[in-house]
């Protein structure tokens, strides 16, 4: 299973073994993983499952939609790196993945 | 025979219980957990039934909140398809349906609210449903599929929500509403009038100003939907979306302040010290508008869920959200946020026509809510502005050449 690394704002690591196919923002809301909120469940409705990718992944990462480049817009300690976790979704290919949260995400 | 269990029991498992029984965990709570529910699976989301799941988009696995071997791991005991039948706030016990009495430090009722049932004649008919929980869900995704006809009792949410599944489904669907129009009491008329014609040009027909006054059987099973005026809306399935009381009745019981709900404060603290309620069941201070007031949805569940983690484990208490929500109809997101009270105004930006558009609710020159469909900077932009309180140009904000970006600057 690809381990993605979550690094919550106050710098604890977790790293956590993802099966593919799951987003990236249930990969940390089924492990009970501090920082990503995701309100709305995955439904790309609310900003609360920010965090940081390192500009490395981008391109395995894939490309913001409209709708989550329009959420992200509004969302609090937005960077070009951001994105909302629950519209990355896990694949082989991102084993190795490493997030960052931001401060917070209300 | 009284356990000793001096830490914390959460009297229902749904999204609001499941929640706070995590959170607490996360935040460094340390004394035993105990999540006690009704229904036979551990928490659930509830939003997915009435959407992707009931379209066979989502499994069992992505529903549950958490994995079911995370409770063990993280020490919450798990009592599943038992009901507390009382509450005694002054020896700080509950009585479970199963004969066990269990013990607390603090109290969470986290019971939410249930489907209203009609009550006229050919209720009890099978194939007559409600949607709330998961096996609710199961029948009628059962009873839908190609040339079923289904009839949706109620033109909220969870009946348009449902209509849009069964057409994506391959069923038929009809819309039953006693008002002049759907979504009569929680949408302005743009948006009744937006999602009628999206569902109608979908297939999905509309029955308005209609009382129902019967449902008529054939063996035992719902054959249609006796109307008022003597028609009857022929169905093999009928669904029944008209509203959900909340389930109060054992805090009234036991003397908890009731009005509509379990009344909480800021902190989710109910009328008694060592008592907390959360999510559906409570009715809430709205800091924003200065009254209280009994939300359904799952960011309020979360939000009085973390309010009662802080408070439990003496953290300081997270900031006052502006409440909202969502659903998904076809290819329609729709956000909305705030409470559309004392308004004087309801102003649209951008073209209902052109599938892209918000109202704004106003008090003046202040937004108290908007209605935002596939219009995520509207959504985001009028939240933080409800939050804020403070006065906007109303004619930029009519204006879709100014970006929301510069309405809020």
């Amino acid at each position: 299973m690809p381990k993605i690394t979550y690094i919550e704002h106050n710098g604890s690591e977790h790293v956590i073994d993802v099966k593919s196919g799951l987003s990236v923002m249930e990969g940390a809301v089924k492990n009970n993983i501090p920082g990503i909120d995701a309100d709305c469940g995955g439904a790309c409705a609310c900003a609360t499952c920010h965090v940081y990718v390192d500009a490395a992944w981008a391109d395995k990462t894939g490309a913001k939609s409209a709708m989550e480049e329009s959420m992200l817009d509004f969302a609090e300690n937005v960077e070009p790196t951001s994105r909302l976790s629950c519209q990355i979704k896990v694949t082989d290919q991102l084993d190795g993945l490493v997030v960052r949260m931001p401060e917070s995400q209300h | 025979m009284t356990e000793t269990s001096p830490g914390v029991v959460i009297v229902g498992a749904g999204h609001a219980g499941g929640t706070v029984a995590a959170l607490l965990r996360q935040y460094g709570f340390e004394a035993p957990i105990t999540l006690i529910g009704e229904e036979p699976i551990p928490p659930y989301q509830r939003p997915p039934l009435s959407k992707a799941w009931l379209k066979g988009e989502a499994d069992a696995d992505s529903l549950a909140l958490k994995p079911s071997e995370f409770y063990a791991e993280v020490g919450i005991e798990l009592i599943l398809g038992v009901k507390v039948g009382a509450i005694h706030p002054a020896e700080h016990i509950v009585d479970l349906s199963n004969g066990r009495t269990l013990s607390y430090a603090t109290l969470i009722i986290a019971t939410g609210a249930r489907a209203r049932a009609l009550s006229i004649p050919g209720a009890d008919l099978r194939g007559v449903l409600s949607l709330r929980s998961a096996a609710d869900a199961e029948a009628l995704k059962a009873a839908l599929g190609p040339g079923k006809r289904l009839a949706v009792i109620g033109g909220g949410y969870i009946g348009l929500e449902a209509a849009a599944s069964a057409r994506a489904l391959g069923a038929e669907a009809v819309v039953i509403e006693r008002e002049p129009r759907i979504l009569a009491r929680v949408a302005c008329e743009v948006l009744s009038k937006f999602f009628t014609d999206y569902h109608r040009a979908r297939g999905v027909g509309f029955e308005l100003n209609a009382m129902v006054e019967a449902l008529d059987g054939d063996g035992g099973h719902v054959s249609g939907v006796r109307l008022a005026d003597g028609r009857v809306i022929p169905c093999d399935v009928a669904l029944v979306g008209v509203g959900a009381p909340p389930n109060n009745e054992i805090a009234a019981a036991a003397g908890l302040e009731c009005s509509g709900g379990i009344v909480v404060d800021t902190h989710a603290r109910a009328s008694d010290h060592d008592i907390f309620a959360i999510g559906d069941v409570s009715h809430r201070p709205l800091p924003h508008y200065h009254r209280s007031f009994r939300l359904e949805s799952v960011a309020n569940a979360l939000e009085q869920a973390r309010q009662a983690a802080a408070a439990i484990t003496g953290r300081p208490p997270p900031p006052h959200e502006v409440t909202w929500n969502w659903s998904d109809q076809y290819d329609i997101k729709y956000q909305f946020a705030g409470v559309p009270f004392d308004v004087d105004d309801v102003l649209v930006r951008g073209d209902p026509a052109s599938g892209k558009f918000a109202v704004f609710h106003l008090t003046g020159d202040v937004i108290q809510a908007v209605e935002a469909i596939n219009a995520p900077a509207e959504f985001m932009a009028g939240r933080q502005l409800i939050g804020q309180r403070r006065p906007i140009s109303r004619t930029r904000l009519a204006d879709t050449t100014v970006s929301m970006k510069e309405v809020a600057a």
